[in-house]
């Protein structure tokens, strides 16, 4: 099937919000940050308001490694959302990246046949515009 | 203590055609299918005293006091949970007539045709979305069968479930909607066909994923007091529960991706109705997608976490087998009514009416739902 991928869509982008927007403006620095409980040091991700551990609203942002491992993934052949038919089949995998966060993302590479629960992957950071940086993976090279 | 057992019952099953599409609006299929129900109960519409609407559907209480003439609705509520919405309203409507609120609650769901284009942006404005909407969705992850393809590979990960094991419930769904004259699938599909249909989120295939349909379904619950000289004999929902996981909006962060919220209801169910998993004689899961049905079944209690994808084998799940699931061919080949076609399939095989799919002797059976990325809800019936 023929179509133009000058009429796609846009992708879908995060809202930024006042709350979520040191997530984002760290990805854009090339850092990866989650929120860290003031009280009881617990991290968490996504971000919210509460630690669930002490019920402490106040926190601050923690600067994590960019090392993980897999703990799943799934192929996208189909384009559920118009935006991503140039993009299939593409991988996205969850990684595990210790302290109970993970992340979900696109894996970049040519490696999907090579993926299985406990390799090791590392994040990387793709700019999109001078707004947004999102984050991917990549299968570690030992 | 207190209980919900026994303390309701169905009297009134309802629907309306399921197809592709339809060129009614939502809230026509709805009153019609509420109608059906009502009068199956033998009811007038004007004994509707309380009404759960579907809680993601756009349509609201006040839409059955304008189009019944109603004039004394006691009890409305909504139980948005997606897909495990509507046995969750089961629980609530227990409640209301279990109480005295009300008497006769009626629970509607009606579907209207919808692309899938704008099924994605629809779900990014629901608020049980609004993590994923803001950190998977912008990176690829849009729609369900992405978000359950990451817990359905780890289940095959961890413990050894294969595709063949997926496509066993495919198959036995695509046969019992072979008896069902209702069904929009009833094409015989054989494990080449389910091999050959195209990937659409690996592990997903097309014959993985629930049906895109228009139509819709309702039930009424009737006090147990009420309910035994009405048209039908009453079906009692002899236990009752919701239950929900841990991270339930992201399944990226839960703990443990291959258990789901029902895990948490249903010793509460079992235990409520007083029946073990052996009484069971039929189970309509809630089957958006195969591998969803595999690991309700482990959440169940029907065999050890991971040994859901052997369970599903060498026919146990099929008509005649141990344990006959969705035997109307559920979300898979039946339509996706949001799991209401399973409450009144349900319905039908424990009152006898089940035609040339009736479970032989089946007296006691249970419903699922699930959505939402994990919510749960269960419902344990007798006649």
């Amino acid at each position: 099937m023929t179509s133009s991928y000058a009429t796609l869509p846009e992708k879908p982008r995060p809202l930024a919000t006042p709350a979520n927007e040191p997530y984002w403006q760290g990805l854009r620095e090339h850092r990866l940050v989650v929120q860290r409980c003031s009280a009881c040091g617990k991290l968490r991700h996504y971000p919210r308001p509460m630690c669930d551990a002490c019920y402490a609203m106040d926190y601050d942002w923690h600067e994590i490694a960019g090392h993980g491992s897999v703990y799943s993934w799934a192929v996208t052949h189909h384009p559920f959302h118009p935006a991503f038919k140039r993009d299939v089949p593409y991988v996205t995998v969850t990684a595990e990246l210790g302290d109970g966060i993970r992340i979900q993302a696109p894996l970049v590479g040519n490696d999907a046949d090579a993926l299985c629960v406990g390799l090791p992957v590392t994040v990387e950071f793709v700019r999109i515009d001078a707004a947004l940086t999102l984050p991917a993976l990549r299968i570690a090279r030992a | 203590m207190f209980t919900l057992r026994d303390k309701s019952a169905i009297t009134g099953i309802g629907e309306t055609v399921y197809a592709r599409e339809s060129d009614k609006s939502q809230l026509a299929l709805t009153l019609e299918a509420s109608l059906n129900a009502i009068n199956d109960a033998g009811l007038d519409p004007k004994a509707i005293d309380g009404v759960i609407p579907y809680g993601d559907g756009g349509i609201i209480a006040e839409d059955f006091i304008t189009n019944f003439g109603l004039k004394n609705l006691r009890y409305s509520a909504q139980t948005p949970m997606g897909g495990a919405s509507l046995v969750a309203a089961l629980q609530s409507a227990a409640m209301a007539v279990a109480t005295g609120t009300a008497r006769h609650v009626l629970v509607p769901i009606g579907r209207a045709s919808v692309s899938s284009g704008r099924i994605t942006d629809r779900l990014a404005q629901m608020p049980q979305m609004r993590l994923v909407a803001e950190f998977e969705m912008p990176l690829g992850t849009n729609a369900p069968a992405q978000f359950y393809a990451h817990m359905a590979r780890r289940h095959m990960e961890t413990y050894g479930t294969t595709e063949a094991q997926f496509a066993e419930v495919a198959m036995t769904c695509r046969r019992h909607a072979e008896l069902n004259e209702r069904a929009m699938m009833r094409k015989p599909m054989s494990f080449e066909d389910y091999m050959n249909s195209r990937m659409i989120a690996d592990p997903f295939r097309l014959f993985d994923c629930s049906l895109e349909s228009a139509g819709a379904a309702a039930v009424v619950v009737s006090a147990a007091e009420c309910a035994g000289d009405l048209r039908h004999r009453p079906i009692y929902i002899g236990g009752v529960a919701e239950g929900h996981p841990d991270s339930p909006s992201a399944i990226t962060q839960r703990p443990d991706l291959t258990t789901l919220g029902i895990a948490r209801a249903a010793p509460v169910a079992f235990a409520m109705a007083g029946v073990t998993h052996a009484d069971i004689d039929v189970a309509e899961i809630y089957d958006c997608f195969t591998y969803i049905v595999i690991c309700q079944l482990e959440d169940l209690g029907f065999c050890a976490k991971g040994e859901g994808g052997a369970f599903v084998e060498n026919g146990r799940i099929g008509r005649g087998g141990e344990l006959p699931v969705n035997t109307h061919g559920g979300l898979l080949s039946e339509a996706h009514i949001a799991g209401m076609n399973h409450i009144v399939e349900l319905v039908r095989q424990l009152r006898g009416d089940a035609g040339q799919r009736q479970v032989d002797g089946a007296e006691v059976g249970l419903v699922t739902g699930y959505g939402d990325l994990g919510d749960g809800s269960i419902a344990i019936m007798h006649r």
